[in-house]
């Protein structure tokens, strides 16, 4: 009951508009609802951050048509499967436009790397790589995708290819899609209590007594500390 | 809070709000003294839905918590970094130093570690035991009462070890070991090196009704909205206002010197206010410096009158000398038996569930001072860089390099959580030929001359360095992990970090006896001027290798008392 009390605690009067949790009952995970208007989406920017954010975002990097690139790539990357949606459903391709402003030195490897595909497919297919067929496409790709085995005349693309693909992983594993697919289960409000018991049986291990003995117990956790004369807690 | 020039004139000011400087402007004022607080940035409470980053997801950073506007990324709860737009600093003689300063109320303790060591007994007469820099004025007794009282007032979790030169102290307690810190335990107890429950200034208990308890999401750099993390600022500003006292707090406030009268006094500072860019004076009977060990040199040096010729309290020529950072150096390791893992909440607090304190003789080794082992890993949230070159690790486990499609999500999930790092984090030895000191041509934005830098390592440090990675190989081989990078040699400083880059820079206005020898005496009272003080990491005669954090408040909280002590006796 004491967990319960202090989840409801944690929300009452402490945030302000903007977060608000439910259905806190004990063994359940806490649900998080986020009530946000357009209007009023801050991540915690100071005024000169906030300047530069919308700075970046009324440029434009890419050209349409290096866009349509970006695209094609992060979906050969990261494609769509069973139940799970593609890159571009994540939306990596505007993540890369925006960070390709936030950090210029991405801007000529990106830019340089899109017209050397197009040079490329110009050279082998007389069409730029946006126009290739699919199966045209992939014949590049599958030259330049993997470092230990690219022919040394490809290993501009190869460079190009790596950087494409991490800005895809990075982009779609950041997404609120790819955190989801990648399982991870934090960012709330919680009370660690230990490795659950069949992760320590799967990994052989288990906790030293004398150890967790001295740890936190979670319903004692409100209880206000109070120590003896010799720093001992008695609360 | 707006900026007025104005004509009161207060009992102590306080230049700073970080650790030292939120200290001493709660117990100056609760005792009754009209107390201003001059910080150099804006006023940032976690708990205000503008300032906060708590719990925000990565997407909702358009850069995805990338580090290019933020040293540590979107998210760190640090306004500043190594570098700050219109506030350079020099370097001397092809010397490296990166000062790290964080322009906010509460400074850097809103986004550090909460690693909250008490310095022990030897960590005060370093020089009685390997003959090398200076004893402390003081000694471990001076400072332990203060400590007690930190440990109660703030909170700290940890464990009652008796271990040597580990003091214990009033402990909350400690939470349980994740999986890969149960590694870790395994690693080190074969390895012969001992693992203790970490001691951060995280609220595992409740302490008060004012702040909350630990949620564990991880994010103590963040900042926490329920205060269940020190920060100067949420623990020690804000509550003595909320009580009260006469506190005022000047923001976006840059001082750029210490006033002084013909009697060579302390009469109050002068100031540049960064939203109207003109010149300000606060006067007061006591001056109290807290803006970090270097802002609080550079002030002194720029404070020069025709009594001051060298700066104020300078008569040593000390100010800015036996500048000092903890040494550093980290390594990462792959655990074979943490791939695929079975995913699940383990977010834990904001830091380290367990650590090694420093454990061997210096008597038998080849470097003079200890260090201590940081442990990171774990099924952390993602942010920009995450998934990068995530099938390399193929060449080493099996698989291809490179490639596309559903093996990518195959490969990412593999390796996610089963790194394991440490990190050393050393005391190095002060050396008088490491400084801080006003670069004769250049000023900032607000035309205030700034620092110019000359910092050297010595063997010391490196040799220390070279050990720390021969101590992470022997951990991680005995977990059974893989150990990543080659062992970094003589070329790369044994892979120490560069000055700075521990952000736990100290000895700029050090304390001591002697006046020809430092620059405070052992309450941070300036030997040359009685009514001015320093209580940040500026005294420190040497840093241990511990974080500075809680010595500083416990030092700042001993100065207050005796601050008030001196008011009632009117000697200052």
């Amino acid at each position: 009951m004491r967990r319960r009390d202090s989840l409801k605690s944690l929300l009452v009067g402490s945030v302000a508009g903007g977060l608000v949790l439910k259905g806190c009952s004990p063994g359940e995970q806490p649900q998080q609802e986020q009530e946000q208007t357009a209007a009023v989406q801050h991540y915690g920017r100071t005024p000169e951050e906030k300047l530069r954010d919308e700075k970046l975002m009324s440029e434009q990097f890419f050209t349409e048509e290096e866009l349509a690139t970006v695209a094609i790539l992060c979906d050969i990357i990261l494609p769509a499967e069973a139940d799970l949606g593609s890159a571009t459903d994540a939306g990596v391709p505007d993540f890369i436009e925006f960070i390709a402003k936030d950090m210029p030195n991405h801007q000529l490897p990106l830019r340089g790397g899109i017209m050397w595909l197009n040079n490329q497919t110009n050279e082998r297919f007389n069409l730029d790589f946006n126009k290739c067929a699919e199966q045209q496409q992939i014949e590049l790709i599958d030259e330049i995708a993997y470092p230990d085995q690219a022919p040394e005349n490809l290993k501009h693309g190869v460079v190009f290819f790596s950087l494409m693909r991490n800005l895809t992983l990075t982009g779609y594993y950041t997404s609120e899609m790819g955190i989801k697919d990648l399982g991870y289960k934090g960012n709330q409000p919680n009370v660690w209590d230990g490795v659950p018991q069949e992760v320590l049986d799967e990994h052989g291990l288990s906790y030293d007594p004398e150890w967790i003995a001295r740890c936190v117990d979670q319903d004692k956790r409100n209880d206000t500390a109070e120590w003896d004369a010799d720093g001992n807690l008695i609360t | 809070m707006q900026i007025i020039e104005t004509p009161e004139t207060f009992d102590v000011i306080v230049v700073g709000s970080g650790a030292g400087g939120g200290m001493a402007s709660k117990i100056l004022a609760e005792s009754g003294l009209n107390v201003a607080v001059v910080e150099a940035g804006p006023t940032f409470d976690p708990k205000n839905e503008e300032h906060r980053t708590q719990l925000k997801w990565p997407w909702e950073s358009p850069r995805r918590g990338a580090n290019s506007m933020r040293a540590f990324g979107d998210f760190d709860s640090a306004y500043g970094g190594w570098e700050i737009d219109g506030e350079p600093y020099t370097r001397k003689d092809g010397t490296e130093f990166d000062w790290f300063r964080s322009r906010m109320l509460g400074g850097r303790t809103n986004h550090w570690g909460r690693i909250s060591l008490r310095f022990g007994p030897k960590d005060f007469k370093r020089r009685d035991i390997d003959g090398l820099g200076d004893n402390w004025p003081i000694s471990y007794q001076d400072v332990a009462p203060y400590y007690d009282k930190v440990d109660k007032l703030i909170g700290v979790f940890g464990t009652k070890e008796n271990f040597d030169n580990e003091p214990n102290g009033y402990f909350l307690p400690p939470p349980k070991p994740r999986l890969h810190e149960l590694y870790y335990i395994k690693g080190a107890t074969k390895a012969g090196i001992p693992v203790i429950p970490s001691r951060l200034s995280i609220l595992t208990k409740r302490i008060n009704q004012e702040r909350g308890t630990c949620f564990y999401c991880r994010q103590c750099s963040r900042a926490c909205m329920q205060y269940a993390d020190f920060s100067a600022g949420t623990c020690l500003v804000f509550p003595t206002q909320r009580a009260g006292h006469s506190l005022k707090v000047f923001t976006n406030a840059m001082v750029r010197e210490v006033l002084t009268n013909d009697e060579g006094k302390a009469t109050g500072v002068s100031y540049i206010s960064k939203d109207d860019r003109k010149e300000y004076s606060i006067r007061a009977k006591v001056v109290v410096l807290a803006a970090s060990a270097c802002s609080s040199a550079r002030i002194l040096l720029n404070s020069k009158s025709s009594r001051f010729s060298n700066g104020l309290a300078n008569g040593s020529g000390m100010v800015g000398k036996y500048l000092h950072d903890s040494t550093g150096a980290s390594r990462g390791a792959i655990v074979p038996e943490l791939f695929n893992r079975k995913t699940y909440n383990e977010d834990g607090v904001g830091g380290m569930h367990v650590y090694t304190p420093w454990w061997l003789d210096n008597k038998k080794l080849d470097f003079p001072r200890g260090y201590h082992l940081e442990i990171w890993g774990g099924m952390g949230m993602p942010s920009y860089g995450f998934g990068f070159n995530a099938s390399d690790l193929n060449s080493q486990f099996g698989g291809t390099v490179g490639g596309y499609g559903s093996k990518l999500r195959e490969d990412v999930k593999k390796y996610y959580g089963a790194m394991i790092g440490i990190s050393g984090r050393g005391e190095s030895v002060a050396q008088e030929s490491n400084y801080c000191e006003i670069d004769p041509e250049k000023v900032d934005q607000y035309g205030i001359p700034v620092l110019r830098f000359h910092y050297k390592w010595t063997d010391y440090e490196r040799d220390q360095a070279k050990h720390m990675h021969q101590t992470f190989e022997q951990i991680f081989e005995a977990m059974g992990a893989k150990v990543l990078g080659d062992t970094p040699g003589k070329d790369k400083d044994y892979g120490l970090a560069a000055p700075g880059r521990i952000i736990h820079e100290v000895g700029t206005t050090r304390m001591g006896d002697d006046p020809s020898k430092s620059v405070v005496n052992k309450y941070l009272q300036a030997h040359e001027v009685d009514n001015l003080f320093v209580v940040d990491g500026g005294p420190f005669v040497s840093q241990a290798d511990k974080n500075p954090t809680w010595t500083i408040m416990a030092l700042s909280w001993r100065t207050s008392e005796y601050i008030i002590d001196q008011l009632k006796k009117q000697n200052i």
